[in-house]
């Protein structure tokens, strides 16, 4: 298959994410958008490594998916603080930072 | 053979893609997710990138969704409704996605760059193995590769602060079981550091037989003291 198939389905994916991210008012929906959107984003970078012929998309690739868990394991944790303090787990109702 | 695979696969991650956003219930939008990472696994290796594949199927559909899997079983959510009620992204958030999707794909159909209507670079052997990728992290991308562990650490430490068991914040059952429970002295337990004093835990050691009403008369007063003054 050609490069561009892959781009292509990259930004369907990415898209999807996007559109979860503003529809869903559940922040653990919203964590899992971004995986789909960060997905995206390695799909993208593991096919111009293949175009290219170079290591370097992928290097990035596995360097992406270290933040990723990083952005889970902090944003997990923010979700159990919420349900600790009996909050609604709803980012319509958090908005106390509106200002 | 390989186009067949990669519209199965394609066909895969985006199902998968649309059932984390459509789907009801937290849980089955975590196993759409798996199904959608393991899609996606097919296709790195569809170009040639084994070992992120592997470390897509291991780290991702595996712990990661576990981790979260975890999380929404703690939570234990019920179904939802799919959309915020009567707020006008319901209808704007779609087409939203709509426009970015035709113009990132002009975008990148649009470009002037050769490869992208061809198969690939040539293949080389050595192409995507781990021998590979861990000879680039270690030599060019060194600096990249400790950052990441850095960061790893700092997500590490930042979740047990975030989640961790305040005082104050419980209604205290589990502390006062905690604290009616007869141990020897200095077992190094929550318990202990959590403000039980040694002495009567060196009178509660004397008493074999559990009396929880002495014990917890006797150390009632400290757990209800902390309590007040905890937050988040």
């Amino acid at each position: 298959m050609n490069i561009g198939w892959y781009l292509v389905v990259s930004v369907l994916i990415f898209c999807i994410g996007t559109a979860g991210v503003l529809i869903r008012p559940n922040p653990m929906v919203i964590l899992l958008c971004l995986e789909l959107m960060l997905n995206a984003g390695n799909l993208a970078l593991v096919a111009f490594s293949r175009m290219w012929g170079g290591d370097d998309g992928q290097v990035f690739a596995l360097i992406v998916m270290v933040v990723a868990a990083c952005e889970v394991t902090v944003g997990l944790g923010l979700i159990v603080a919420l349900y600790r303090r009996q909050l609604p787990v709803d980012v319509d109702e958090l908005n106390e930072l509106r200002g | 053979m390989s186009a067949v695979i990669f519209f199965i696969a394609a066909i895969g991650a985006l199902a998968g893609a649309f059932g984390v956003v459509m789907l009801r219930n937290p849980f089955y939008c975590v196993l759409a997710l798996v199904c959608h990472l393991i899609s996606l696994a097919a296709l790195f290796l569809l170009l040639r990138a084994q070992f992120v594949a592997a470390a897509q199927v291991v780290v991702y559909a595996g712990a990661v969704m576990v981790l979260y899997l975890f999380v929404v079983a703690y939570i234990g959510e019920a179904d939802e409704p799919l959309h915020r009620p009567g707020g006008a992204l319901r209808v704007l958030s779609p087409l939203f996605g709509l426009a970015i999707a035709i113009e990132l794909c002009i975008a990148v159909l649009g470009t002037a760059l050769k490869g992208i209507n061809s198969k690939g670079a040539p293949f080389a052997p050595a192409f995507g193995t781990p021998k590979q990728i861990g000879q680039a992290f270690l030599t060019q991308y060194l600096l990249p590769f400790e950052l990441a562990s850095l960061l790893l650490l700092v997500a590490a430490i930042g979740a047990v602060v975030l989640a961790r068991r305040r005082r104050g914040l419980d209604d205290g059952g589990l502390d006062e079981r905690l604290h009616a429970r007869l141990r020897p002295a200095f077992t190094g337990t929550m318990a202990e550091s959590g403000g039980i004093a040694a002495g009567h835990i060196h009178e509660a050691q004397e008493v074999t037989i559990e009396l929880p009403d002495r014990v917890g008369a006797s150390s009632g007063s400290e757990p209800g003291d902390s309590a007040k003054e905890g937050g988040w």
